[in-house]
């Protein structure tokens, strides 16, 4: 009996499917929760053409890999995957559906658990005892524990935030395979969608950038947007933003640090009038040295921050701009 | 085209939060609110299809009394009808207890379209827009930045990760969750202030819900520091002397 269920994507590398970075993270969520309930952790991936998948998911430390191998899962269609799992979870039984929180599994999720009469636990950021599961509030400023009302009948739904758990702390294993055949018509899929697309090259990748100046709703209009320019220029730094930024058109959508933007790793990153909303820690986990100038002293950014300074941003960042000048001359 | 606009309303993003005794929620007693603003987003992609299209924008929200101002609101930025469920309990209401109640109110009126932000600043959980579609057994999509009408129905711009994007074509009725910045948000006018005082608001009871909570939020509190963050203060000169000794001989970057 598998009691933790994972559910994996995929994606092309060199033109064979492997598993995501976040799927390998989400399976060691599995792992990490079964063994806290001494229980047993399974995955089940869905598409056509997935035999290099379950290969390596084979090699992972699961009771069972469930495959479902059908023409109409080859690409993603919310109805698709809706009537594929729901069939996966009523045969498998599970305890708990693990995801992890894509923007494909935003999509799908919350009406899958909506069919079992369950609420999906969704961007869990760590499982505590319990089990509780964590997640964030109020943009990152306050977190908070929900745990599934017991006496229900159904799974527990709850999907997994990027970098919350190690995908190298995966444990391997053998694990064995079962096709699962499922019940899907074209009729069923109501939505046709077309392949995906960039609407331009990125221009400018920040991904490479050894120093970057990132701005928030904090500058408050786009006149002050030199200020940061010009401390970006000091430090020969790449200027980037917030998402918010870039929604009001003050700066190109191609310089949008965050989950919808680029993920960077600099030596440092330098976050000006920035609040720290998930969506945006996201996108500089990888960041050596983040120093951050905020309003708020309970900013979130400041939980990420090696270096806080809380006070306004309008007088400290041309005072900084001036010291680093007077510094490099 | 008849359209549903399903708006949420929050604390203000700079609002100071406390957490309330108990330890469950925040203490919301002093606190300024507004709407969502992916939801406001939402509100913007429904005006702009009226103004192609024709038809009809109505807004709906459920809540205390307090959500009057921001239903108000959106009748003067353009909506023509207002509905308030008039609910004081959200609190203890999940997503599909919440969702039940808006399928209740959509049922009545049969929009060809509902719209609705990706997410609430406030819980985040991103999915009554989900939810609702799945009880009302109408297809969805989510993350939209663009909505065009078509001969059988719409397209649709889905925002992918990593800058990819995608096209969906789908019949009506649906309902979408609209991404942040797909439009620029208007303002009311004061022509549209007046005009809402005279547009229909229908305030409707909200039906005790029917299932208990699926899930239960049993605990509210302030993150654990992920990194020992140090402060520096002073005057804008001397911290921006401390971060330039900072710079220099640990960061490295100059």
């Amino acid at each position: 009996m598998s009691r933790v269920l994972v559910i994996v994507e995929h994606q092309d590398r060199n033109g064979v499917p492997a598993l995501s970075r976040v799927s390998l993270e989400a399976l060691a969520a599995g792992q990490h929760l079964a063994k806290q309930l001494g229980i047993e952790c399974s995955a089940a991936v869905l598409g056509e053409g997935i035999a290099p998948v379950i290969a390596e998911l084979s090699g992972k430390q699961l009771a069972k890999v469930y495959a479902v191998e059908h023409s109409l899962l080859k690409q993603y269609t919310a109805d698709g995957y809706l009537h594929a799992l729901e069939q996966v979870i009523r045969h498998t039984n599970p305890e708990f559906v693990l995801f992890p929180h894509t923007y494909q599994v935003r999509d799908f999720a919350p009406a899958l658990a909506t069919r079992f009469q369950q609420v999906l636990i969704s961007d869990v950021i760590a499982i505590h005892e319990g089990p509780a599961f964590v997640r964030q509030l109020f943009q990152g400023k306050l977190n908070a524990d929900y745990r599934p009302v017991a006496s229900l009948p159904g799974p527990c739904f709850v999907s997994v935030q990027a970098g919350a758990f190690r995908g190298e702390a995966l444990e391997p294993g053998t694990a064995a395979t079962e096709s699962l055949a499922i019940d899907l018509t074209p009729a069923q899929i109501r939505t046709t969608p077309s392949a995906p697309f960039r609407e331009s090259a990125h221009t400018v990748d920040l991904t490479a950038a050894p120093i970057i100046v990132s701005v928030g709703r904090g500058i408050r209009e786009q006149d002050n947007i030199p200020l940061v320019q010009a401390l970006a220029d000091a430090l020969g730094a790449e200027l980037a933003a917030s998402r918010p930024i870039c929604d009001a058109g003050w700066l190109p959508m191609e310089r949008q640090v965050g989950s919808s933007g680029q993920t960077v790793s600099p030596k440092l990153y330098l976050a000006v009038g920035i609040s720290g909303a998930i969506q945006h820690l996201v996108g500089i986990k990888g960041s050596k040295t983040v120093i951050a100038i905020n309003k708020d002293e309970n900013a979130p950014i400041f939980e990420v921050a090696d270096y806080g300074v809380a006070g306004d941003l309008f007088e400290i960042v041309p005072a900084l701009t001036k010291a680093i000048l007077a510094a490099k001359s | 085209m008849k359209i549903i606009v399903a708006i949420k309303q929050v604390p203000e993003r700079d609002a100071q939060l406390a957490i309330a005794p108990g330890g469950k929620w925040i203490d919301d007693a002093d606190l300024s609110y507004t709407i969502n603003e992916p939801d406001a987003y939402a509100l913007e992609e429904a005006l702009q299809l009226k103004e192609k299209n024709g038809g009809e924008v109505i807004a709906l929200c459920a809540g205390p009394e307090r959500v009057a101002s921001t239903l108000r609101e959106a009748l003067a930025k353009g909506a023509d009808r207002a509905i308030h469920i008039l609910a004081d309990d959200l609190a203890q209401r999940d997503t599909l207890s919440l969702a039940h109640l808006l399928a209740d109110a959509v049922r009545t009126e049969s929009p060809d379209l509902i719209l609705t932000g990706l997410q609430s600043d406030d819980l985040g959980l991103g999915q009554t827009g989900v939810v609702l579609a799945e009880l009302l057994g109408i297809p969805h999509a989510t993350i939209i930045m663009q909505v065009e009408t078509t001969p059988t129905g719409l397209r649709v711009k889905r925002e992918l990760e990593d800058g990819f994007f995608q096209h969906i074509e789908m019949p009506l009725p649906a309902l979408l969750t609209i991404q942040s910045g797909g439009n620029k948000l208007r303002y009311a006018t004061l022509m549209g202030i007046k005009k809402a005082k005279t547009k229909p608001s229908a305030t409707l009871p909200a039906t005790a819900s029917t299932a208990p909570p699926a899930i239960e939020l049993t605990r509210v509190y302030l993150p654990e520091k992920q990194k020992r963050t140090q402060m520096l203060a002073g005057t804008p000169a001397e911290i921006a002397v401390q971060l330039v000794d900072k710079l220099r001989s640990e960061v490295r970057v100059i």
